[in-house]
């Protein structure tokens, strides 16, 4: 005699979906208190990674605008391990350079600024003083806030431009003030603005070439020559600008891209944002024990149900289908919640900051594979438990 | 009558089942046959084997030994996957706590009786608000089981446990949770059932409700003791033992039951 076969149907995606939120619905405090845990988790890491992103994102875009053209060639060692000096005509060298569209230098004073004569001369304030070309500005593409820059008299004369910082120290924010460097009275001319690429100049008191000399001392030897040329050529003119600058001894030139710096800060991720991802996934690892606890109990108070749904026809695999799905569910309520509050986190403080606020899609695809991966875990032993049972003792439990 | 044709198989077929929890035997031997379209009680004192026997007609659990069948199915052969889907298309259950589940309406808690069966959603719930019309609560689909009285949800119960149209339904002491009005409202739905043509058997330790159905199998200490045969059940039951609102006899009665103290 044959009969047809017994098959089991099969639960569609909307079904199995509506028997893991049922479970949920009736208790809906426990399960914003289990999805906290996962929410705090991925709301930290994802506003660590935001956060560090729109960082990043702001270095980028500042290098963006900077341009990373920018060379610049100082001195190294001579090969006995002296102090080298690059040449009084190494600026002119460099500007004969095909590609070189802009070149100025600068070269260190060995004298100090003070805002009085009475201030004793050990106290620097970290400020360098130092010679500078008329175009410096130029090849920086910095800025004045106040004031103006040397110009052909003015950099003959006892005037001095101050690098942001610099001011800043001195406690200057206005032209006009005298100030004490070398012998004599020098008056602040200009202030300039920041400067990413170039923060030695931020920290300067700048003076003529020619005012250097006259009453400063000066050597005339460049300590520092800074260069741009066009984007494409950089890597060319960085080849030969040793050889350029001083022929009989390449060796003691160094050649640097300020930019890479800054690109430097910009692929490293700090050890802070390491320690924060760190105490994240411990959030996370607590909230996904805070599920699985939730679903834990979850199956036994509902052994009844279990019994009843085996007794309707489930199979074994629907009901461990049914828990994993709830599991699932609850881990997903609290990664989108936590999604949201971690983004907002981000947009929050790079605002705040004047950032443009990132936060890297893989940062959401990797929240979102978090929560699958914990729900799963967290719901796998209480979906196990939760089929094993035999439909008569479940029914029989009051 | 029907007995020996092989082709017209019992809904229920026990032989020689036994059934031993650790040290204590349940079921001791029992020969059960049930055919299509009876009404069958299962009576006997407590503890001697009604759920047992219910689960293993149910196939909610397997004897120990002997041989099971249901709708021709010889259980020991199936699978727990070929199991559930013979409990999802065969087999009816109604408990004597009702299990519905709490904050869902009595439409959702029928329908999702059909959840196993791989009937769409809509068609459940269509369905489901078929059963409930035929159980008398077409009135009563938006309302919660917190929101029905004993007798009402043990309806709901029962429309759950028929709204697809299982060829067998096992209920065990549908009534006893219930007073004896609200039991009436649900024997009266299994009488439906029955003329209709469903398969039922019914536990229960009530000597009058054991008597009201047309055949009585009777159990005492794993065994059975007392049975009319198979085919007895086809007969339409006797009277409503209970007092329902269409049988109520007379005013004078129905006014002493309400001033009764219980
Ligand atoms: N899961 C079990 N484990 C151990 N013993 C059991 C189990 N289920 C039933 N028994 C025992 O088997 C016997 C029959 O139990 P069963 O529940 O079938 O009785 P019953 O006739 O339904 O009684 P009642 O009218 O009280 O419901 C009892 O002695 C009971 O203690
Ligand atoms: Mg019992």
């Amino acid at each position: 005699m044959t009969r047809q076969r017994l098959t089991p149907a099969r639960l569609g995606p909307s079904d199995v979906l509506r028997t893991g939120a049922a479970g949920l619905r009736t208790r809906p405090a426990r399960v914003v208190l289990s999805a906290l845990g996962i929410a705090i988790g991925i709301a930290t890491m994802i506003a660590v990674l935001g956060i560090s992103s729109s960082s990043r994102e702001q270095l980028l875009r500042q290098l963006d605008r900077l341009g990373t053209n920018l060379l610049t060639v100082a001195p190294g060692q001579t090969v006995f391990g002296e102090e080298a000096k690059l040449p009084v005509e190494a600026l002119g060298m460099v500007r004969r350079i095909g590609p070189v569209r802009t070149a100025s230098a600068t070269g260190t004073v060995d004298t100090t600024i003070r805002r009085t004569d009475r201030i004793p001369k050990a106290v620097t304030g970290g400020i360098a003083v130092q010679a500078a070309t008329a175009d410096l500005l130029t090849t920086l593409e910095g800025r004045v806030v106040k004031g103006a820059w040397l110009n052909a008299a003015t950099e003959a004369r006892p005037a001095v431009v101050l690098g942001a910082k610099a001011a800043e120290r001195l406690g200057i924010s206005r032209t006009g003030v005298q100030v004490w460097m070398g012998e004599r009275w020098f008056t602040v001319v200009g202030v300039l603005g920041p400067m990413p690429l170039a923060p030695e100049i931020e920290r300067s008191a700048l003076v003529g070439f020619p005012a250097a000399e006259k009453y400063l001392g000066f050597d005339g030897h460049p300590t520092t020559v800074y260069e741009r040329s066009a984007e494409e050529s950089v890597e060319a003119v960085r080849a030969v600008l040793p050889r350029t600058v001083n022929p009989e001894n390449p060796e003691e030139v160094t050649v640097s891209r300020p930019s890479d710096a800054l690109a430097a800060r910009a692929a490293a991720a700090s050890a802070f944002t390491n320690l924060l991802l760190g105490l994240g996934a411990v959030a996370l690892l607590v909230g996904g024990v805070g599920v699985a606890n939730t679903m834990v109990i979850s199956v036994l108070e509902r052994r009844k149900e279990i019994g009843l749904r085996r007794s309707l026809g489930a199979t074994r695999g629907q009901v461990r289908l049914q828990f994993l799905a709830e599991s699932l569910l609850l881990s997903a309520l609290g990664g989108i919640v936590g999604a949201a509050l971690g983004g907002l986190a981000t947009a929050g403080y790079a605002l705040s900051r004047d950032w443009p606020p990132v936060v890297p899609a893989w940062a959401f695809a990797g929240a979102v594979g978090a929560t699958l991966v914990i729900g799963t875990l967290a719901g796998l032993y209480p979906a196990m438990r939760a089929a094993r049972l035999s439909p008569t003792v479940a029914l029989a439990t009051t | 009558m029907s007995i020996q044709q092989p082709e017209q198989p019992y809904v229920v077929e026990l032989r020689e089942v036994t059934k031993v929890y650790g040290g204590v035997r349940a079921l001791r031997g029992v020969d059960l046959l049930v055919g299509r379209g009876e009404l069958v009680a299962i009576a006997g004192p407590s503890g001697s084997g009604k759920s047992t026997l219910l689960h293993l007609i149910g196939t909610l659990d397997r004897p120990t030994t002997g041989t099971v069948r249901i709708a021709g199915h010889d259980v020991a052969g199936l699978s727990d996957r070929e199991l559930s889907a013979l409990r999802a298309r065969h087999l009816g259950f109604v408990f004597q706590q009702f299990h519905l589940a709490p904050g869902v309406s009595a439409l959702d808690n029928v329908a999702d009786g059909l959840l196993y069966t791989g009937t769409p959603l809509r068609a459940r719930r269509e369905r489901a608000a078929a059963a409930l019309e035929r159980v008398g609560l077409g009135h009563r689909l938006g309302h919660r089981p917190n929101q029905l009285s004993g007798g009402e949800q043990q309806r709901v119960a029962v429309a759950r446990a028929v709204a697809g149209d299982p060829p067998l339904l096992l209920a065990d002491e549908p009534t006893g949770n219930l007073d004896s009005a609200a039991g009436a409202e649900v024997l009266g739905v299994l009488r439906d059932l029955h003329a209709a043509g469903t398969t039922i058997a019914v536990i229960t330790h009530d000597p009058e409700i054991a008597e009201w159905c047309p055949r009585q199998v009777r159990v005492r200490d794993g065994n059975v003791v007392a049975d009319a045969g198979a085919g007895t059940g086809r007969r339409p039951p006797g009277p409503n033992p209970k007092r329902t609102p269409e049988t109520a006899p007379n005013a004078e009665t129905a006014g002493a039951a309400k001033g009764a103290p219980r």
